[in-house]
Formats: structure tokens, sequence, C-alpha cells
């Protein structure tokens, strides 16, 4: 703890207002029923209503309160992302390690496999096993998870590969180290920054899935908050020239910049472990 | 030494380098000063870190990424490069000054033809015509003693040998007919027996050009054969200068006579019991790719009596590291049987015990890849003693302690990564992780070719230590033979995937039976000046004599 302190001292501005701009989006998560002035379903006025002291950013088009919703969607749209992104993580790593360390006949099970399912156009595909299995968030989480781990699989393979062949892999081997010990201990500190560089671009992927499918109706229901579909449901106060429907928006969009900031930083910090 | 010398091509005075480190600069070369005269050749040796690059590289006015010249002056027929501007330099690269870099492979085009490639920098720097060029460097080929060298330009890189390739990289400098060129490294990645004839090749053309050279290497030896002067670096400073000869005969400084008498360490021979065999290889017959795949093994035995050292020599491609792969178990052989002591091993890795497992280790060639960077070395070392006997925390933690010590090591290394480690460190590491199995039988794969030779000559009398102390046996796969005769008890000469000669080390040094290891042994570069002309006329005159003289297989 010591060590991230005085790491995060000597951290470049850009990773200070990452990891600031993160942190504040946790805390609001995690205190949202605290911070929020009114329940997210609460409906407490007429729509559309301008910003005020009583309602500081109006109110949306069933007349609920959107400051309380933003909040609220922080909640729900950042913790589904991110279980989301680790479930694709844990899938498409395991998988791509897999494949590289036994090589073969696994890999071309493996390969194959992936390469039938990223024939199919993603969404299309995350639409109809939405359809079929249906629209609740267990299900989205897994189907995201299913649909991107086959990008992180194919990465981590290539990764993998090049340090299997390493000689210090081939020693663990000779020394009779089961698959799991290769993976974890040979492989995967090996693989952890292309993986992270990855982690940063593969949440914000997942967050935008996310909102695509919200925006289709098939996403997060309503009517729990969700900044994807809160676009989409206040877009029409745009032609009037009200920004509000932009700052869920613009949530997505700080939030996603925040994130690759501070994996820039951990990159940084891990490859100069390096030299 | 030489300040009144008008006729100074390249004139280096008090040259300072400073590279990058996270956000600090730290000096590599402290003040060194260079003079070459013209048609003179100056060998730049030392270790790796000496800084021996980086003055080659400053010679032309260059300072590689992350570094830069901080301070002295590099005149260059009179022009002073550090002054110069970028436009200035380019015109004297490439046309006066030439570059040969170690790895000719790395250096080439694999798309483009060698003559395309050889002529580009006369024709884009507007020298001479192509036709012109191309007409050069045939000449330059022949000069190179390359073959067909009609034709040989017309030639992919990746039709020609390594030694070919190294020329070709050679006669690609000297196109522009240029006044200097710097050598760096250029037979260091060859074969002994390729090494002499590209030494010859870039020796005679030199001479019939009349260029000058700076020749950068770390092996004392080969440099001998081919400077006029040689120049000793350590730590970015000078150690010392002289002639050659002065060098060799009379060095004056304590780092210098080092170098010179190096490849002077030597075990005690041991007895021999021939009953007790480690482990023994006999009719092993392995292929890549299958049983019908290219054989790289033909009926290849090996015999290891215990506690003594066996090297299997051979240059690369001789089949001697499939061998490794075969005893460890990592390519099943199509035919044959390996035992340890005694007791037949299972073909495959995957059926061996571990047990088994444990009795053979081995030690790799490249320290930086062998270990895993990412972790310390607590666990890269006390992992074996976990795996193989059950030993953790404060009891694991004091064996390691007591392994490093045994490859004279601290205690606080094991609380570090690989990357805080040196080259000599990284291998006593991977020593260390060898003996915590307790085994058997080690298998040293050109453990000492990555280092350099003080530091490898340390390493060897570390292994000779522990042999004597734990009484384990040792396979060395080697192509040098000056590691053989210092630590082989008996030994194995391959070549095109068969044993041609085994026995005992003295009788096969002193009295080789076939042509290759006569070749190989007559290939080993000796510690004296006029070594390489007196080998090339003994080769001549038997030539001449109508005896069949065989040369590199590389070829």
């Amino acid at each position: 703890m010591q060590a991230f302190a005085k790491a995060f001292w000597k951290a470049p501005i850009t990773a200070k207002f990452g990891v600031l701009a993160i942190t504040v989006y946790v805390l609001t998560a995690v205190f949202a029923p605290l911070l929020a002035p009114y329940g997210q379903f609460q409906v407490v006025g007429s729509q559309y209503l301008p910003w005020s002291a009583a309602h500081p950013l109006g109110t949306d088009n069933l007349g609920r309160d959107m400051l309380s919703r933003i909040i609220f969607g922080a909640r729900n749209t950042v913790s589904i992302a991110l279980i989301a992104t680790i479930l694709t993580f844990l899938l498409g790593t395991v998988t791509g390690f897999i494949a590289a360390t036994l090589g073969g006949w696994a890999d071309q099970v493996l390969s194959r496999l992936v390469d039938s399912l990223m024939a199919i156009p993603t969404l299309i595909f995350g639409l109809m096993l939405l359809t079929v299995f249906g629209t609740s968030i267990p299900v989205l989480i897994c189907v995201i998870a299913l649909l991107e781990s086959t990008r992180v699989y194919r990465l981590a393979r290539a990764v993998a590969m090049n340090i299997v062949v390493m000689d210090y892999v081939e020693a663990a081997r000779l020394r009779g180290e089961g698959l799991w010990w290769i993976m974890t201990r040979e492989v995967l500190p090996n693989a952890l920054s292309p993986l992270a560089a990855e982690f940063g671009l593969r949440f914000c992927f997942v967050f935008l899935f996310i909102s695509a499918l919200s925006f289709l109706g098939l996403g997060i229901q309503p009517p729990t908050a969700d900044w994807g579909s809160m676009v989409r449901e206040n877009a029409t106060l745009i032609s009037f020239g009200d920004p509000t429907p932009l700052i869920p928006a613009g949530a997505i969009a700080l939030l996603t910049v925040a994130v690759n900031f501070v994996v820039d930083w951990f990159l940084y910090h891990t490859s100069g472990l390096k030299d | 030494m030489s300040d009144s010398r008008d006729d100074l091509l390249l004139d280096i005075r008090g040259l300072r380098i400073e590279a990058r480190t996270g956000e600090t600069w730290s000096e590599i070369v402290k003040g060194v000063d260079v003079q070459l005269g013209r048609q003179e050749v100056l060998g730049l040796i030392g270790e790796s870190g000496a800084g021996k690059s980086t003055i080659g590289l400053a010679a032309m006015g260059y300072a590689r990424d992350g570094c830069r010249i901080s301070g002295g002056t590099i005149l260059f027929d009179g022009v002073d490069l550090t002054a110069a501007s970028i436009e200035q330099r380019r015109r004297l690269r490439g046309v006066k000054i030439a570059y040969v870099a170690q790895s000719a492979a790395a250096a080439f085009n694999p798309a483009q033809t060698l003559d395309e490639q050889v002529c580009e920098a006369a024709v884009q720097h507007g020298v001479m015509s192509r036709a012109r060029a191309q007409a050069k460097a045939r000449e330059l080929y022949e000069k190179l003693q390359l073959p067909e060298p009609g034709s040989f330009g017309r030639r992919f890189p990746h039709q020609v040998s390594g030694g070919q390739l190294q020329r070709a990289m050679t006669a690609m400098a000297m196109v522009c007919e240029p006044d200097m060129i710097v050598f760096d490294e250029p037979t260091t990645a060859l074969d002994v027996t390729t090494q002499i004839e590209v030494l010859a090749a870039i020796r005679n053309a030199i001479d019939e050009e009349d260029t000058a050279a700076l020749y950068i290497t770390h092996d004392l030896a080969v440099v001998a054969q081919i400077a006029d002067r040689i120049k000793v670096l350590r730590y970015g400073e000078t150690v010392e200068e002289g002639t050659a000869d002065q060098i060799l005969a009379d060095p004056q400084q304590e780092y210098t006579r080092q170098l010179v008498n190096i490849r002077k360490v030597a075990g005690e021979p041991h007895e021999t019991e021939p009953d007790t065999l480690s482990l023994e290889a006999s009719g092993v017959t392995a292929a890549y790719g299958g049983a019908h795949g290219p054989r790289v093994l033909h009926d290849v035995a090996l015999r290891v009596p215990r506690g003594t050292t066996v090297a299997v020599v051979g240059e690369s491609g001789s089949g001697k590291s499939t061998l490794a792969r075969v005893m460890t178990g990592l390519l099943p052989p199509i035919a044959g049987e390996i035992k340890l002591t005694g007791e037949p091993l299972p073909p495959a890795l995957k059926q061996r015990s571990r047990e088994q497992l444990r009795r053979l280790q081995m030690i790799y060639q490249m320290p930086d890849v062998s270990i895993n960077p990412r972790q310390k070395i607590d666990e890269i070392v006390g992992r074996p003693l976990t795996f193989y006997f059950g030993v953790r925390g404060a009891e694991r933690r004091e064996q390691v302690e007591k392994l490093l010590a045994q490859v004279e090591l601290g205690p606080d290394v094991a609380d570090r990564l690989p990357g805080e480690l040196s080259g000599g460190m990284k291998q006593r590491i991977g020593i260390a992780r060898a003996l915590a199995a307790e085994p058997e039988v080690i298998i040293c794969d050109e453990v000492t070719s990555a280092l350099d030779q003080v530091v490898a000559d340390d390493v060897l009398r570390l292994l000779l230590r522990i042999q004597a102390e734990t009484n384990t046996s040792y396979v060395f796969i080697t192509h040098d033979l000056a590691t053989v005769r210092a630590i082989a008890d008996s030994v194995a000469v391959m070549y095109q995937g068969e044993v041609v000669e085994a026995g005992a080390t003295q009788d096969v040094l002193t009295d080789p039976q076939t042509d290759y290891t006569k070749l190989l042994l007559s290939s080993v570069p000796v510690m004296k000046t006029g070594w390489l002309d007196e080998l090339l006329a003994e080769r001549e005159r038997r030539r001449a004599r109508g005896e069949k003289v065989m040369t590199s297989s590389g070829n």
C-alpha cells in the first residue's frame, strides 16, 4: 500500500486524474442510495422539467429525477460492464493459455471454435442469444462475456505462444510441472502488460456494447437506470438545444478515458520493471 | 601516443557518451581517445558493457537511441562529426564510413536479392551507376572468396549460409570504397570453422582495398589475427593500447593479463569407473516431425561414467542440442534407448516419473531466457525443493540460501528479480536451480557461450568445484574446444547427426583420427599473432600436395 502511494505520488498527471475519476465513480456506485436525492424509479414531477434547485439536472421523459438516475446508472452500468469484462478475461485468458501451452489438437479445437464464433457478427449473435435466453442481467453478462472473450482468447493465445517457447517454460516442463503451474506462474506474469492494455480497451467496448444493446431494447431493461438507454430516452431534448442527454454520454466517455489513463500508467510501470 | 601524426583518418579525443536509464543520464563512455591512421586496422576489445560498440558507432557520428554524445571531439578526415550537420553526416556514412554488424541475417531484407542491397548505398548516394556498382560488387565477391562471384548477387539472403551472408555484408560496406569500415563482432555468431574463412576473407579484402578499419570483438585471439594495434576497454575507459604483439606478449595491466590468460581453467582428470554409468544413450535415432521427417540423429551412442564430464562438440546443425532434447524426453527418439544409472527411461517426458525427472537436470545457454524474469530468485531456486522434496517455508528459505552460497552468491540475492542481476549471476541461478534437485546428471547446453570470457571461466571453475563436491556427472554440449580441453574427461565429436569420433579428451585432442575433428581443432583461434597466416599456409601446402582438405560444412 505504501509502495502504491509512493508510485502514485510520482505518477504523471494523467494517471492521477484517471485514478481520481475512477475513485469518484466507484464511490458514487457504492453510495448511490445515499447520494441520490430521489429513487431511480420514482416519478417526481412532470416530464422534461428544466434544471432547477429541486432537480439540478431536470427530469426525464417520464418525470424522474435526472441526477438520481445518473447516480444509480453508475451503479448499474459500471458494475455490469466491470463484471462482464472480468468474466470475459477469465474465459479468454484461461482458454487462450491452455491452447498455447498444450498446443496440438487442444489448440486446434479451441481456435476453430473461436473462429466460428467470430465469423458471426457480434451484435446480431448477441441479439439472437438474448432473444433465446431472455434478457435478465445474468444472461446479459454471460452473453457479453462469451462474445467478447473470443477477442481476448486470440490475444492471450498469441502472447502466450511467444512465452511458452522460452527456456524457462521448458525448464518448468522438464521439472514435471503441470498445466496450471505453467499457466499461472510462468506464462501469466509475463503476459500481464499486453493483457492489461487489452483490459482497458475491452472494458470500453463492453460498455459501448451494453449501451448498444440497451438502445435496441435488449440490454439493461427499463425502468432500471442505465446511461446507454438514458441517452436514447431523452434524445428528443437535443433538438431543443438542451444538453441534458449528453451528460450520461459524457459520463461514459469520461470513464473510458480515465480507465485508459490508468492502464497506460500501469503499462509504463510494468515495462519499466523489465529494463 | 601519436599526437604528431598528421596522417590520422579518425581522431577521437576525450569522447564521453551518456545513456539514459529512466529519468537520469549515466556515463557509459568516460573520456576515450581513439586514433586510427589510413589503412590501419585497430582492434577494440572488451567484454559486454565495455562501451566498444558505442564507440564504434560514435566513430560514425552516431549515438544509439537513448544515448547522447556529451563530450569530446570526433574528427574524421578533418571534419568534426559532433558539430557536423545531419546532411553532412549522411553524406559520409555509407560512402566514406561503412558499418558491418554482428548479425548479417537481421541486417538483410529477405525480400530483395543480395545485389540490390549490396549496391543500394552506392546508387542512393549517387557515387556510381548501378552497372558500375554491380561490377564492383562482383569484384568484391571474388575478393571475399564467395562461390560463383558472377551470379552470387542474384541469390536471396536465405539461399546463402551465415558465413556467406556475413561476407556479403562486408561487400556491401566496401562497394563505395570507403576510407574506414567499422566491424562490430562480425564473426561472433559463426561456427569456429566458418569464422576462419570469414576472418581470412575480410582481412584479405581490407588489405587489397587499402581500407582502414575498427574491428570490435570480445575475442582477443581473433582480433590479434587482423589488427595492427589493439585497444583494450573496460567500463567505458581505456585499459591499455599497443600493437597486437605487445598486447599478447607483454600486457601491462592486470585486466589485459586476465584476457590473455583466458581459458587456462583446468580440471583434475577423474578416476573413471566404467561400470557405474550415470547416463547411457545407445542407438539413438531421431527425426523432427514424426518417423518420416528429416533425420537429425543417426545411431548415436554416448556413455557418461558417474562423476565425470562428457563433452559433446560440433558446429551448429550437427545435432548436439537435439541429442539433449532426446535425453530430456522433449523429443522421443524413433529408435534407441536412454538409461539413467542402468534403468531405462521412458522415451517421452510425460511418461517419466517425478523421481526420474529430478535426477536429470538441465542448464541452458541463455541465462536471460532460461530463468523467469517475473519470479524472485527465492521462487526460482526454491521451486524444485518444494516440487521434488516438499520443503516449504523457513526451511526452504534456508536451503535456498545454502544453494546460493554454493554458487558463490550472497543470501540477499534471494529477494531480487532476475532483471537486477548480471548475465554471469543469472547463469549461477540457473546452476543453483539444477542443483536444488540434487540430480545424478546435469546437461549443460552451451552454458558459457553467451557469457564474457572472464565470467565464463569463473562459471566453468564453479562447475568443476561443484562436481568435486557432489560427484554429479555432466554432459557438456559446446562448440568451443577450449572449454572441452578445460573440463571434459571424455569427448564425443558430432558431425551431421553422427558421432564421428569419441574417446578420452586427451586422446581425441592430441591425436584426432577423423578429418572433421582435425578441421575443428585447427580452427580454434590461438592467442598469438600470425596464427591465421600459418594455418592458411599450412592448408594451402596440403592442398598443393594433393591432399583432401576439409573446410567448413556450413559453407
